[in-house]
């Protein structure tokens, strides 16, 4: 009852129970964070707007990324990912999401940024409906812990418009 | 070297009852490991509940050997969701970041493009031949949680076969030599 293959199972299965109990606990404790973050977007510059010989349109724009997220870090925050997606509806789709830029915050110091900067991917439609089109620029945050649930959440701001023509 | 003496002696000493009620438990312990994945799979509504990270593609969120909880639900995939999908004709799952998403106004079906946070290129190059885009029915589910490091014990038994064969002998020694 008492052999060295007894006692180190009874260690093992005390240590990984106390390891998840912690790591559940570390999960847990980040629910008791109530983060306030604030964004800004601004386009400050259309590059470039046309039709490509595929039939699709794809614009370039100049963005101005403003943001506070400090308050979404906690001890058990590892990094935020956060990217500022463009919001639209057309004929065919009654939801576009294109990612326009992203980046990641690997601690509290640095969130709070403001970033210049041409958009990273691509924004192209699926068809020739972007000219005079209204869009949505949403700032979405992904907190991803040391250990344990992940959160995500947005701010949505409203109101852009893209050129009536192509340029 | 007496240890191993004694483990001759225990094995020419089995009865054949004993033999079987050490199997039954064996096998007992094998189908409730079963039930518990079955029931997961039913409660988190994914095929495969839980995944390991084999890919540096999204560090540095997720590292190899993390291990992810995914859940899947009927609402339609988002933006920045982190989802595991599996590209027809291979069986290896991919975790990865969605950053386009287009919704069918008259059928609701979403066309889907993803890219690992690490990479450079989105994941268009890991597509089958002329995919452009994932739709709903390639994803297994959304990541919702995580545990660093418990993965590793998987990546090393499928790097290293004899690593799980030895572990799968000396669990059978061990029950076989065992008395209760």
């Amino acid at each position: 009852m008492h052999s060295f293959g007894y006692r180190a199972n009874a260690l093992l299965t005390f240590a990984v129970t106390i390891l998840a109990l912690m790591c559940a606990m570390a999960s847990i404790s980040d629910n008791f964070n109530h983060p306030s973050p604030s964004a800004h977007v601004e386009v400050l510059n259309i590059n470039w707007f046309q039709k490509q010989s595929k039939g699709n349109d794809e614009v370039s724009m100049q963005l101005n990324i403003s943001a506070d997220l400090q308050s979404l870090f906690t001890w058990n925050t590892k990094q935020v990912f956060v990217f500022v997606a463009a919001e639209y509806e057309t004929p065919k789709n009654s939801l576009n999401q294109i990612s326009l830029w992203d980046g990641i915050i690997p601690s509290r110091e640095h969130a709070k940024f403001w970033i210049h900067t041409s958009n990273k991917y691509h924004f192209i439609d699926q068809g020739s409906n972007l000219r005079g089109k209204e869009f949505n620029l949403t700032l979405h945050w992904h907190v991803m812990p040391k250990t344990g649930k992940m959160f995500a959440d947005k701010i949505v701001m409203s109101g852009y418009r893209l050129p009536e023509e192509y340029r | 070297m007496g240890w191993i003496g004694e483990t001759m002696d225990s094995i020419k000493s089995l009865q054949i009852r004993q033999v079987l009620t050490q199997a039954i438990s064996l096998g007992m312990i094998v189908t409730s490991a079963l039930i518990i994945w079955k029931a997961l799979m039913c409660i988190t509504g994914s095929e495969s509940p839980v995944v390991v990270v084999l890919s540096e593609s999204m560090e540095p969120g997720f590292k190899r050997g993390d291990i992810l909880f995914l859940h899947m639900s009927k609402d339609p995939v988002r933006a920045g969701e982190i989802v595991v999908f599996n590209v027809d004709g291979r069986d290896i799952p991919i975790v990865h970041r969605v950053i386009k998403v287009h919704e069918r106004q008259d059928t609701g079906e979403v066309d889907v493009l993803t890219k690992g946070d690490n990479n450079n290129k989105d994941d268009r190059v890991l597509y089958a031949h002329r995919q452009l885009w994932l739709q709903q029915h390639h994803i297994m589910g959304r990541a919702a949680g995580f545990l660093p490091y418990v993965g590793w014990v998987t990546i090393i038994m499928t790097e290293k076969p004899i690593i799980k064969y030895i572990l799968i002998g000396a669990l059978g020694l061990l029950v076989i030599t065992s008395k209760d």
